[in-house]
């Protein structure tokens, strides 16, 4: 294993923990928005301040670890993305900052204000479709290179059926990861009503995750051949992940073992994940940047490698604490701490 | 006629979220530092103001966190969107203490979370406090870091560009530069001292007010000794900032000095201002003492302007900023001597309605004087980006938007500002120290039945 495949793979590591946690966050956000309006607040409200208060900060920090860790590794992605970004990227940051000040503002400042709330509950829907603009544009294509300028095609962009499929993926698959995961949490807690509500959102999400999914894999055949061609190489991680998704509609379904269809569904999402990260190997971004010409030095890379061990070893048993004390400790779950 | 200028409005969003961040960002340094000495002076006296004291400091924290978080998940893009030729050449050297940052901030977040969350979960106080720890390391590791950075801008080392490439490439080198100890430490203590400052200030509006609770006199007390311990160190680590100065970045010191000429027994100049001729009017000189300054000795030669190539030297109003600081760190150690020698001596005007009003000034004060040092560190390494390396304008981004970036966050900051603020203050009018200790010894009681 090179010393670039190391670093890309903790970076899509630290990526695939955002993608989970931030779903998490943001379709509950969602979700409690939405049940304000549809009278529906007793319900969850509860059952999701319990879970979010304690670990937005957490979340954020995942994104942060991913954006500076690449820079670390891949110098040459900071010019690049960085040159095209600008616009995509800040309208992300300020929706990023309305929702954290939403956090602290509201939860310990103790301000109650719809218009807010209703912000807070549509930057859940907007930062993952924000975000995933970058994805599409890796794809390549929607840059200009002339000279040593780069330029984002935003016409282009904007009228790619690739960009509304993943937009469309990135929705509805934080929808489908936070109502399984709450479901699996109201079921803990022993709120029946809101376990009810959460797992109907779950089924009904289930089916669009699939088939936006679908869409992209059917748009990159055109947009980027070589990529498809790729993904066909290693379908049979494809194909695992669909059989995990049918495990997880399954027990959904069935009301049972609500922890087991949350695991089932990271796995889902892992080895697509993984195979969408593999197939689009070498390329950081299509056709100008791969990962051997964007590396940074072998010292560099070392160092960062090593630091990045150190640093793995503190948080494992803080991330660990964290997740006993709260998400997995019976009696604050329950709201009896 | 106007013309879109992408360096200069990538200068100013740069300066803008800079200038926003670092207040929340000192505020996220020191505050920790304060909770958990009020919470262990409590537990060690078992005096129930102290704990009230750490949990209502805790509780405004929270706020100010997420506003620091926000603008810091900010500037870490904006590096790289307004920067991106800089982050790509420096990013190969001076990656590693970013990403330990990272690791910093994970610390601090995880344990803020539980510390929040658990505070009557413990039967044993000092379990609680020791959740706390973390938090603070992590708070000030992540100031070690990202000055570790800054300092490295300042005095680039530990690689070789030959024709555009860089080789030899030396991470701890990078990291531990010639900056690194004095703009550590005095970024750490200021902090330290302008929470302090920040926390007195509050008390100290309630005394004024006229409330005379024993509650805000033991806080008073507490922030100013904790204030002057602080001030101390960071007069004496100035000192030391301004040898390294002297040494390592005489053009810096020399601009923010106005001193043209290589002299011995240089003077100091307070304020004045300069005619045409760079001659020095109206200012208050100190002889000998930049020499002292420089290289302790008033006799020491210290360089003068002149040596360098004009456009290799920094705007010369950085002075002010220079005076601002040193003025404003000087005016601020006596407050807080003056303070602790009134306390033991029982001098009467320490409690006197003036006095008060001077401690409430401190706090914005101390803040204003961060600002100052951080724009006379920054503006006085002007033209470079990474002296002797990248110039400023070569580093920046040519895309068209700057502009319009520039207007969306001068907006959004100015909502988190006001909003911040005024989620502090009603957070804490809603619920006042009277009622809040109350209502807590009641609960005792109750508890104790
Ligand atoms: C409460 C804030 C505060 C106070 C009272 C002082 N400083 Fe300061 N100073 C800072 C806050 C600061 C800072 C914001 O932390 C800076 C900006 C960059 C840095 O490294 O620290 C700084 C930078 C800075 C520099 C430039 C270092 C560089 O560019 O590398 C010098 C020479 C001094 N300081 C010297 C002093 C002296 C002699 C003081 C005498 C009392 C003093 N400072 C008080
Ligand atoms: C990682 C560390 C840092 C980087 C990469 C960085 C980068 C930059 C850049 C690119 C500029 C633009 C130069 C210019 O405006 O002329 C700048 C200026 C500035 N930076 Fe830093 N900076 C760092 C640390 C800091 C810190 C910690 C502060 C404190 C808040 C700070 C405050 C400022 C200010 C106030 C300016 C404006 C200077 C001016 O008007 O020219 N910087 N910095
Ligand atoms: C160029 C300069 C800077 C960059 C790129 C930067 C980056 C960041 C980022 C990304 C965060 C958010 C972390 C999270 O999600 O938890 C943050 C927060 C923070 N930053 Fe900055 N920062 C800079 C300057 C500074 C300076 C000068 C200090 C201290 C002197 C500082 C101290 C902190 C602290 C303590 C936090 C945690 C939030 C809080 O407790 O308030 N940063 N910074």
């Amino acid at each position: 294993m090179t010393l670039e495949i190391v670093g890309i793979s903790v970076l899509w590591l630290f990526l695939f923990g955002y993608v989970i946690v931030a779903s998490i966050d943001f379709g509950a956000g969602f979700f409690s928005a939405y049940s304000d309006f549809a009278k529906k607040k007793h319900i969850l409200h509860k059952i999701i301040q319990r879970y979010l208060s304690p670990v937005w900060e957490v979340t954020n920090v995942f994104l942060v670890f991913f954006f500076v860790g690449i820079v670390g590794f891949f110098p040459k992605t900071a010019y690049y993305y960085g040159s095209i970004l600008l616009v995509p990227a800040s309208i992300a940051i300020v929706l990023l900052a309305i929702r954290g000040s939403y956090y602290a503002f509201h939860t310990y400042g103790g301000t109650e204000r719809n218009w807010y709330l209703l912000a807070y509950g549509l930057t859940g829907l907007f930062i993952p479709a924000s975000l995933s603009i970058v994805l599409t544009i890796s794809e390549g294509g929607f840059v200009e290179k002339s000279g040593e300028t780069l330029t984002l095609l935003y016409k282009e962009l904007f009228v790619s059926p690739l960009t509304w499929s993943i937009v469309l993926l990135s929705i509805t698959s934080v929808l489908y990861i936070s109502a399984t995961f709450l479901t699996y949490y109201a079921n803990e807690a022993g709120d029946m009503q809101a376990r009810e509500l959460l797992r109907k959102y779950a089924l009904s999400w289930s089916g669009p995750t699939i088939l936006s999914a679908l869409l992209i894999i059917y748009q990159l055949r055109h947009h980027n051949p070589e990529h498809y061609s790729n993904m066909f190489n290693i379908a049979w991680m494809f194909a695992i992940s669909c059989l995990f998704f049918v495990l997880t509609v399954y027990l959904l379904w069935k009301k049972r073992h609500f922890g087991w269809a949350f695991i089932s569904l990271l796995l889902q999402y892992a080895f697509a994940f993984y195979a969408y990260g593999i197939s689009h190997y070498p390329y950081l971004l299509y056709p100008y940047l791969t990962i051997y010409d964007g590396f940074t030095n072998q010292a560099m890379a070392i160092a960062l490698i090593i630091a990045f061990i150190a640093g793995f070893l503190l948080l494992i048993p803080s991330l660990y604490l964290l997740m006993r004390l709260f998400l997995f400790n019976k009696k604050y779950v329950k709201g009896q701490l | 006629m106007w013309k879109y200028d992408p360096v200069l409005f990538s200068r100013v969003l740069t300066e803008l979220t800079l200038t926003f961040h670092i207040i929340y960002a000192t505020i996220g340094v020191g505050v920790p530092l304060m909770i958990a000495i009020a919470q262990w002076v409590g537990i060690r006296k078992n005096d129930e103001h102290y704990i009230l004291l750490a949990r209502r400091w805790t509780r405004g924290f929270v706020v100010t966190v997420a506003v620091g978080v926000v603008t810091g998940t900010a500037i870490g893009l904006q590096l790289s969107l307004l920067w991106p030729n800089f982050m790509q050449l420096a990013g190969q050297v001076i990656s590693l203490p970013l990403f330990m940052e990272t690791f910093a901030f994970f610390l601090e977040a995880i344990f803020l979370g539980i510390y929040l969350y658990t505070w009557d979960r413990f039967e044993n106080q000092k379990k609680h406090l020791l959740l706390l720890i973390p938090v603070a390391i992590g708070s000030s590791a992540s100031a070690m870091f990202i000055t570790m950075v800054n300092a490295f801008m300042n005095t680039p080392q530990g690689f070789e560009l030959k024709n555009g490439v860089i080789t030899n490439i030396e991470p701890l080198v990078a990291m531990f530069n010639p900056a690194t100890p004095t703009k550590v430490a005095h970024v750490l203590a200021t902090a330290y001292m302008t929470c302090a400052f920040v926390l007195a200030s509050i008390a100290a509006w309630h005394l004024m007010r006229g409330n005379r609770h024993i509650y805000h006199k033991k806080a008073l007390y507490l922030t100013m000794k904790t204030a002057l311990i602080f001030s101390l160190a960071s007069a004496l680590v100035g000192d030391l900032s301004g040898k390294f100065l002297a040494e390592y970045q005489p053009e810096k010191l020399a601009a923010a000095e106005w001193h043209f000429e290589t002299s011995t027994h240089a003077p100091l100049v307070l304020f004045g201002m300069l005619d045409e001729n760079n001659n020095i009017k109206n200012a208050l000189i100190i002889p000998n003492a930049l020499s002292i300054l420089a290289h302790n000795h008033p006799a020491a030669e210290v360089k003068g302007l002149n040596e360098f190539p004009k456009e290799e030297t920094p705007p010369l109003y950085i002075h002010y900023l220079f005076d601002l600081m040193v003025t404003l760190g000087v005016f601020l150690t006596v407050v807080a001597a003056v303070y602790w020698l009134g306390k033991i001596f029982k001098w009467k005007f320490v409690a006197k309605k003036w006095f008060f009003g001077l401690l409430v000034a401190s706090g914005p004060l101390s803040m204003l004087a961060i600002e100052a040092g951080w724009y006379l560190a920054e503006v006085g390494r002007q033209p470079w980006i990474l002296r002797g390396y990248m110039k400023t304008a070569e580093a920046a981004t040519s895309s068209a938007h700057v502009d319009t970036m520039l207007i969306l966050f001068s907006i959004l900051y100015l909502i988190l500002g006001i909003a911040s603020a005024a989620v502090l203050i009603n957070m804490f009018r809603k619920n006042p120290v009277e009622r809040e200790l109350a209502e807590r010894s009641g609960q005792q009681e109750v508890m104790a039945e």
